[in-house]
């Protein structure tokens, strides 16, 4: 994974296919602390406590396309390359809750990458799903929530392109308003 | 600095788009539209899914086709990511692999206007691995 916009990308995945119907995905940066925190949790089916203590095992899966499993691993393997971890909790029926924490200034934390394409690729590939993106850096918190957007949008599909492309430029432009050091082109946000 | 948008313009945006939109009038039946589902297991992201799903939802809607563009998990098809799924109405699914924006831009030319069978379809007895 190149970088942890890419890692959302794929633990969502993970929670689309535990037929999760809201993902929450925060993000704290906290300078002082030197962390950078990435939660995502979700309310899809969970799992049994056997299967959460395996999942970052390399190659676990319960999948039945193909034999082996990278997507935690991958996460837990990038965050411990930088002094962070990560945790899981998950218990069956209610959802599952992934925390990974990277050190803020390592040299080998991946940028974040394209998070605002990122948030609006899985919004409109999956319109049914609702998502919660919360980003706090140091001026201040910004909060992206689809059930609000799908009150705006009414009957119009939030998959529409022009849409898509009004959100991918808000949630841009409000992540600059919450960390102005950062580039305002968001495929080099860090 | 300019004023950040907010949901009260993308109001706004929406009463435009709208008005738009109406004059295409995309049907609503979903056994006329064609299907695209994009792969994004770890594989399939880690080699590019993402920049194919946006390719095929733009362009799809540049070029007028009423389609719909879905994630799905992974297919099992890991060697030839990025893979796509693509159901024309009434067909049974067909999957590409090594799917590129140019191999995508092919798809949508070939086979999604003309129904032309091109190469990169994967040739196995595919079944749909939703259920
Ligand atoms: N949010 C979740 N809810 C329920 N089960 C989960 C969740 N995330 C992971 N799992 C379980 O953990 C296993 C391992 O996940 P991981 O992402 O590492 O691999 P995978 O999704 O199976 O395959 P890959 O990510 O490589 O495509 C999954 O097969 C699934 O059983
Ligand atoms: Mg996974």
């Amino acid at each position: 994974m190149k970088d942890l916009s890419m890692h959302i990308l794929d633990i969502a995945q993970n929670s689309i296919t535990a037929d999760a119907s809201l993902i929450q995905i925060a993000i704290h940066e906290d300078m002082e602390k030197n962390s950078y925190e990435i939660v995502i949790a979700d309310d899809g089916k969970g799992m049994t406590k056997e299967i959460c203590d395996r999942v970052t095992d390399p190659y676990f899966t319960t999948r039945t396309t193909r034999k082996v499993g990278i997507g935690l691993s991958l996460l837990r393997q990038n965050a411990e390359q930088t002094g962070g971890h990560i945790d899981i909790h998950s218990e069956p029926g209610k959802g599952t809750k992934v925390r990974s924490i990277f050190t803020y200034d390592h040299i080998d934390r991946p940028a974040l990458g394209d998070i605002s394409g990122t948030i609006i690729t899985l919004v409109a590939a999956n319109p049914e799903i609702d998502l919660i993106y919360t980003h706090t850096a140091q001026n201040g918190k910004y909060c992206f929530d689809t059930r609000e957007i799908k009150a705006a949008l009414e009957d119009m599909k939030i998959s529409n392109p022009k849409i898509r492309q009004y959100l991918h430029e808000m949630i841009e432009e409000n992540l600059t308003e919450i960390n102005p050091d950062q580039p305002v082109d968001g495929s080099k946000y860090i | 600095m300019g004023k950040v948008k907010s949901l009260d313009d993308l109001k706004k945006m929406k009463e435009e788009v709208q008005s738009r939109i109406n004059l295409r009038e995309k049907s609503d039946h979903p056994e006329n539209q064609v299907q695209v589902k994009v792969a994004m297991a770890t594989c399939g992201i880690a080699s590019g899914a993402k920049e194919i799903m946006d390719y095929f939802i733009n362009e799809l809607d540049k070029r007028n086709i009423d389609a719909i563009v879905t994630q799905t998990g992974c297919m099992g098809y890991c060697y030839a990511e990025p893979t796509v799924e693509i159901t024309l109405p009434g067909k049974e699914p067909v999957v590409f692999g090594y799917v590129d924006t140019k191999k995508a831009d092919e798809i949508i030319e070939e086979y999604i206007k003309k129904g032309e069978l091109i190469d990169g379809i994967i040739p196995v007895t595919y079944k749909t691995i939703d259920e």
